[in-house]
């Protein structure tokens, strides 16, 4: 290397370290804003005093959601499509990814196939909103668990996995007198639990996420999920459905500190998974990736 | 398996085809669990992606609720010539594309080049931090990141404007004008997605033979040449998959990315087919209308997807299948 490039690179190294961390910033700055504007006063949040520390500091804006019924109510649901919607995903994807892992699946090309074909042809709403009518899904939570148990992207990426693990331990268990289902239970999941940890926080997330198919199946408030409920309180401004009267003043004098108070409920799982989360989908990405 | 095969050669030529079917049958009953387990699963694609597929023909009926699939009218290509012929579907047609050309220009690349500029990073300690923070807005709500884009656009207490007051900046009503509704829509989809889609580029980044660059060196090539001649050639192939994927999405932008954020007064620029396909569908309950208008898309996506190839591997040797 000669001296005029190292000092070019040296220039470049520099300001690809200044953008980077502009770049950083600008992904964490909204989110401590938000932070900031649920512990601030509303006045200091109308005055546009807010960045990224509070000003005025206080916890009103927490009372006001913690004493609301129907945010619990909707947290609850979230909680629930969650832990049970996910616990029906990992079923499902593995108890269909683990036979089209196996060569004596007969026909497990033609379906993988057919498989793939959902992702890149996928069917019109209407004709889907028809059907989960028609089995009696809408207004009920099955609705937002059932049409999606299963993502062909998951499915893929649990495959891959299952033909990996070496045959030699399912033959071995066969010489044993063990069963198929036997062999899939005791032989072929304890070593898959990376890759059921892995799906299963995916599938965690897009439970807790879960939107578009809560508005198109869900009339029932009572049923509502959290995502709905925030969305419902960020375009609505008039959030006073309370007996309290300080807390009505306060939500219809300041709607802003309070919707960001429940965005930092509603984020709040998803922050307390994501150390895992981390650890895990860069390997899923990938596995995901090879095969297509 | 040994049990099923055919006793001697001679006797499989002599009757071909039934020990054949005999055999597959026995086996496929000797390995019978394995399909009972494929069962949920298979019945699940043929019931919630394939028969909505079928479903599809309303889309050339005026589908009544009542009557059904069977007892429903034919409408021939009505609903096909309804959807060309209303200045409507033109504009919110002309708003996908518009929108999705965006996409492509500002979203597809600059993961890319993220990965790039991170490659350069020798300090892991900062690269670790850095990836850990851009990796995370992707796992946030459509929702709860209108309600972030919503508190820190805000005119009156939102941050990005309390700056722009610093420079004498007049407050942007971002939200609710239709010039910066499409650059909040692009710009709020990179702010989320961009740190994830490096995660790609850059394992395929570290594959790279570092001999190559050795070599590159040896002959003089600064660290901008090497990046032409080596990385960006060697990133190819993996650019060129996601591209073609992404062209197979062109008319799917997202309804709930758009959704989250639209009001009234920004609806000119930001009604897009599947936000339109759920008002007309679901809120107005024309159906065969809004199906036939999913159908298209569908059918463009597909059309897109199958040129695209063709023409990367032609032109690549590169392609999806």
């Amino acid at each position: 290397m000669n001296a005029r490039m190292t000092a070019g690179y040296r220039t470049f190294t520099i300001f690809n370290y200044i953008f980077l961390t502009v770049a950083t910033l600008s992904m964490f700055l909204p989110l401590l804003n938000v932070i900031a504007q649920s512990f601030s006063s509303p006045f200091a949040i109308d005055r546009g005093e807010v960045l990224f520390w509070p000003v005025e500091f206080t916890t009103i804006y927490y009372q006001y959601v913690f004493q609301d019924a129907s945010i619990w109510r909707a947290f609850g649901i979230s909680v629930f499509i969650t832990v049970v919607g996910t616990f029906i995903n990992l079923a499902a994807t593995s108890s269909l990814a683990y036979p089209l892992s196996r060569d004596e699946f007969v026909g497990r090309k033609q379906l993988l196939l057919m498989i793939v074909f959902t992702m890149i042809f996928t069917a019109p709403l209407i004709p889907e909103f028809i059907l989960i009518r028609e089995l009696r899904l809408s207004n009920t939570l099955w609705a937002l668990m059932i049409p999606t148990a299963i993502s062909a992207f998951n499915l893929i990426v649990m495959r891959s996995f299952f033909i990996q693990i070496p045959k030699e331990l399912i033959d071995s268990g066969r010489i044993d007198g063990a069963g198929e289902l036997r062999m899939a239970w005791s032989i072929v999941l304890p070593l898959s639990k990376p890759v059921m940890a892995t799906v299963g926080i995916f599938y965690s997330v897009m439970n807790w996420n879960t939107y578009k198919n809560a508005l198109y199946y869900i009339n029932d408030r009572a049923l509502y999920p959290l995502q709905i409920k925030l969305r419902e309180m960020l375009i609505t401004d008039d959030i006073v459905d309370t007996g309290n009267d300080l807390f009505s003043n306060l939500a219809t004098a300041s709607p802003q500190g309070v919707q960001m108070t429940v965005i930092i409920v509603a984020t709040v799982p998803i922050v307390m998974i994501y150390p895992f989360l981390q650890r895990y989908f860069v390997k899923g990405m990938m596995v995901g990736s090879i095969k297509s | 398996m040994n049990s099923h095969a055919p006793t001697t050669p001679n006797a499989s030529r002599a009757k071909p085809p039934k020990p054949k079917l005999r055999s597959t049958l026995s086996f496929m009953l000797k390995y019978k669990t394995l399909y009972l387990l494929a069962v949920p699963g298979v019945v699940y694609f043929l019931v919630f992606k394939y028969v909505p597929l079928l479903g599809s023909v309303i889309a050339f009926q005026n589908y009544n609720l009542f009557k059904g699939f069977t007892g429903s009218p034919w409408a021939g290509l009505a609903h096909f010539q309804k959807m060309f012929a209303h200045y409507d579907f033109l504009r919110i047609l002309k708003n996908t594309i518009y929108l999705g050309l965006l996409d492509i220009a500002i979203a597809f690349p600059a993961p890319i080049v993220l990965a790039l500029l991170l490659n350069e990073v020798r300090k892991l300690a900062f690269k670790r931090t850095v990836q850990t923070i851009i990796y995370a807005p992707h796992f946030l709500s459509w929702v709860i990141i209108s309600g972030i884009f919503v508190g820190i656009l805000s005119p009156s207490s939102g941050f990005v404007n309390t700056m722009l007051s610093w420079f004498g900046i007049e407050p942007i009503y971002f939200l609710v004008e239709n010039a910066w509704i499409r650059p909040v829509l692009v710009g709020s989809g990179v702010w989320r997605d961009v740190g994830y889609g490096t995660i790609i580029y850059l394992a395929a980044l570290t594959s790279i033979n570092p001999e190559l660059y050795e070599a590159a060196e040896m002959d003089g090539a600064n660290r901008w040449k090497q990046t032409l001649a080596i990385t960006l050639p060697s990133l190819l192939p993996v650019i060129t998959v996601l591209f073609l994927l992404k062209i197979g999405d062109f008319l799917d932008f997202g309804f709930e990315r758009v959704f989250v954020f639209q009001n009234s007064l920004n609806l000119d620029s930001s009604e897009i087919l599947d936000t339109f396909i759920y008002k007309a569908g679901l809120q107005q309950m024309q159906y065969s209308y809004a199906t036939a208008i999913g159908l298209f898309k569908s059918i463009v996506g597909l059309t897109l997807l199958v040129i695209a190839n063709t023409l990367s591997r032609r032109a690549t040797g590169e392609s999806l299948y």
